[in-house]
C-alpha cells in the first residue's frame, strides 16, 4: 500500500508493539539487582567521625581569654583586691578550702541532692506529663497551672517550706522538686505535640492500644522534646538547690556549695563566694558535658537530625 | 467480598460532602486502582476503609481484622531501624519476640532489603523507604492492603521499579490491594480494575477493567490510558465554573 501514511498504525499492527512501556521486562533476579544497584546509588556512603579537636581547643581557649581579661582587670586595680580577688588569689583559696575537706563535701552533699532531687522528679513528671499529654481535659485542666508552677521562682517555695519541714533536707528536696517538676512536664508535652500526627495514625493502623501507643510510640517520638524538658529539669534542680542552701542554714541541713557560698558571705570573705559561684557552675558544666551533651548528640545523630548543626 | 462499601457518605462538620453515596465492592486477591484529581475524597475513603475516620452516612463492610495502610511518605519511626520498623508492627500483633526477628528478616528479604535492616530510616533512599514500610503493612498480616499514593513522592526510576516489586509482592502474597493514586498510567499498569472518582462530592463515576492483555500489549494499555485520561479531564472541566 503506497499511499498509507507511516504515522498512522492501524490497530492491527499495534499488537506487535512491545511491552516496554506497560511492564518492564525484567525476571525476579533482574529486579533484585536492579533494585539493589539503585540502592546503592541513592544512599550515601557512610562517612567516617574523626576527632574534632576544635571542639575541645576553642571553649579551653575561651575559657583563657576570660580568665586573662579577669586578671587584667584585677591588676589594674581599680577595686580593692579583698573585694575583687584575682584568678589565683580564688584558685588559693579553692586549695585551702579542698584541704581543709570542706569543697569535697560541699560539692558532694549538693551533687548528691541535687541528682535524687532530679530523679524523682523525673519518676513523678514524667507519668504525670504523658497523662497530660494524652489525655484532653486533663490537660486543659492543669496545663495553665503547670506553666505557671513553671515561671514561678522555686526560691518562693523556701519560706513556706522551712515554716512546714524546719531546717530539714525535706525543706531542701521540696523546692528542687517544685522547680524541677513543672519544667520536665513542659518539656514532656511540648514534645509530644511536636509528634508528626502522621506517627498517631501509623500506630493506631498498627493497632495499638492506648497504652501501647503512649509507651511505644508517643514517649520516644517525643524524646528529643522531653530530652529538652530534662535538661532544664535540672537547670531547675540545681538552681532551686543553690537557693535553698543559701537561705536555709542550720538545722539538720548538711554543708552543700550554698551553704559555703553563704559562709564567705558572713564572713565577709570574696575569694570564698567566687570559690563557691565558680564551682556551682562547674558542676553545671560537667553534667552538661558528660551527660546531656553526648546523650542528645546521640539521640540526634541516630534520627538523622544533626546534619548541618553548628554542635 | 471482603469490601463492600454502600452509599458511603462522609462530611466533615457542616461542609459540602466530601464523598456521596459512593458503590463498590472489591473481591478477594483483587487489585483496584482508585482514581482521581485532587480533592476528590480519595484519602478520606481509604481512611474510612481502614478505620481511621468513621462515615457519615451509608455502610460498610470491611474484614473484621482491619486493614494493613501504606502511606504516602513511609512514616517509618526515625528512632528504630529498618527491621526494628518491622518488629514493632509484629510487636503490636502479639508475635513473640523470637518469631518477630525471623519474620522481619523474611519480609526484608521479600522487598530486597536483606542487607538493610540495621539501617536506620534517615541512611535509607526514598525508594528503599517505602519497600521498609511495604514490608511493615505486610507484618500486619492483613488481607486487605490500603495504599495511599505509595509511590507520589518517588522519582521515576524507582517507581517504575516499585510497581514491579508490588506486583510481584501482590501475585506472591494474595492480598486484596486497593491503591489510591492520581496518576492515570500507574492505575493502568497496576490495577486490574480501575475506579475513576469524581471530585467535590467524591462518587464512583466510571470503572474500567484492566484484563491481561493490556499488561502485555503497550498499545491497548495506551489507549485505555487516554481513555481514562479523557473521563478524568471531563470530570476536571466541571469545575471550571
Amino acid at each position: 500500500m503506497p499511499n498509507k501514511p507511516t504515522s498512522l498504525v492501524e490497530p492491527a499492527e499495534t499488537r506487535h508493539i512491545t511491552a516496554a512501556l506497560t511492564r518492564s521486562s525484567t525476571g525476579p533476579s533482574d529486579l533484585r539487582e536492579l533494585e539493589a544497584g539503585l540502592d546503592s546509588l541513592q544512599s550515601d556512603a557512610v562517612r567516617k567521625a574523626r576527632v574534632d579537636w576544635s571542639r575541645v581547643l576553642l571553649p579551653v581557649a575561651a575559657l583563657a581569654v576570660l580568665v586573662l581579661i579577669w586578671q587584667l582587670y584585677v591588676s589594674l586595680g581599680f577595686k580593692r583586691q579583698d573585694l575583687v580577688p584575682g584568678p589565683l588569689d580564688v584558685l588559693g583559696q579553692l586549695g585551702t578550702l579542698w584541704a581543709d575537706g570542706k569543697l569535697q563535701e560541699a560539692v558532694w552533699t549538693s551533687l548528691q541532692r541535687g541528682l535524687v532531687g532530679f530523679l524523682i522528679s523525673v519518676a513523678i513528671a514524667t507519668p504525670v506529663g504523658l497523662l497530660l499529654a494524652q489525655v484532653a481535659p486533663l490537660r486543659r485542666a492543669f496545663g495553665p497551672l503547670i506553666s505557671g508552677l513553671q515561671v514561678l521562682p522555686s526560691v518562693a517555695w523556701v519560706p513556706a517550706a522551712i515554716i512546714w519541714f524546719g531546717l530539714t533536707d525535706a525543706t531542701v528536696y521540696f523546692v528542687v522538686f517544685m522547680g524541677a517538676i513543672p519544667s520536665i512536664i513542659n518539656g514532656l508535652i511540648s514534645g509530644v505535640d511536636q509528634i508528626p500526627p502522621q506517627y498517631r495514625s501509623v500506630g493506631k493502623v498498627l493497632g495499638a492500644s492506648r497504652l501501647q501507643l503512649a509507651l511505644q510510640i508517643i514517649l520516644p517520638a517525643a524524646l528529643p522534646g522531653y530530652l529538652g524538658g530534662l535538661k532544664q529539669g535540672w537547670a531547675f534542680s540545681w538552681r532551686s538547690l543553690m537557693a535553698a542552701e543559701i537561705i536555709a542554714v542550720g538545722g539538720t541541713i548538711g554543708f552543700g556549695l550554698g551553704s559555703l557560698l553563704d559562709q564567705g558571705r558572713v564572713l565577709s570573705d570574696m575569694t570564698t563566694v567566687m570559690a563557691a559561684i565558680l564551682m556551682i557552675l562547674a558542676v553545671g558544666i560537667l553534667i552538661e558535658l558528660l551527660f546531656f551533651g553526648p546523650i542528645e548528640k546521640r539521640l540526634l545523630r541516630r534520627r538523622g537530625l544533626l546534619a548541618g548543626s553548628t554542635r | 467480598m471482603p469490601v463492600v462499601l454502600e452509599n458511603l457518605g462522609k462530611r466533615f462538620g457542616d461542609g459540602a460532602p466530601v464523598l456521596d453515596d459512593v458503590n463498590a465492592s472489591i473481591g478477594q486477591g483483587e487489585f483496584v486502582a482508585l482514581l482521581g484529581a485532587s480533592g476528590c475524597g480519595k484519602s478520606t475513603l481509604l481512611n474510612i476503609m481502614a478505620g481511621l475516620e468513621a462515615p457519615t452516612s451509608g455502610a460498610l463492610e470491611v474484614p473484621s481484622d482491619g486493614a494493613a495502610f501504606m502511606f504516602q511518605d513511609a512514616a517509618l519511626f526515625p528512632w528504630l531501624n529498618a527491621r526494628e520498623n518491622i518488629e514493632l508492627a509484629l510487636k503490636l500483633r502479639g508475635v513473640g519476640k523470637a518469631e518477630r526477628r525471623i519474620k522481619a528478616g523474611e519480609l526484608l528479604d521479600l522487598v530486597h532489603l536483606g542487607g538493610a535492616g540495621d539501617k536506620r530510616p534517615h541512611e535509607l533512599s526514598g525508594g528503599m523507604r517505602q519497600r521498609v514500610a511495604l514490608a511493615r503493612s505486610l507484618a500486619q498480616d492483613r488481607q486487605l492492603l490500603l495504599m495511599d499514593e505509595p509511590f507520589a513522592a518517588l522519582d521515576a526510576i524507582t517507581r517504575d521499579l516499585l510497581h514491579d516489586e508490588l506486583e510481584r509482592i501482590w501475585k506472591e502474597t494474595g492480598r486484596t490491594i486497593v491503591f489510591v493514586t492520581h496518576n492515570v498510567r500507574e492505575a493502568v499498569r497496576l490495577g486490574q480494575r480501575v475506579l475513576l472518582l469524581s471530585s467535590r462530592p467524591g462518587r464512583v463515576v466510571r470503572e474500567w477493567h484492566v484484563s491481561e492483555e493490556h499488561r502485555t500489549d503497550a498499545g491497548l494499555a495506551g489507549q485505555l490510558t487516554g481513555e481514562i485520561t479523557a473521563r478524568l479531564r471531563e470530570e476536571i472541566r466541571r469545575h471550571a465554573k
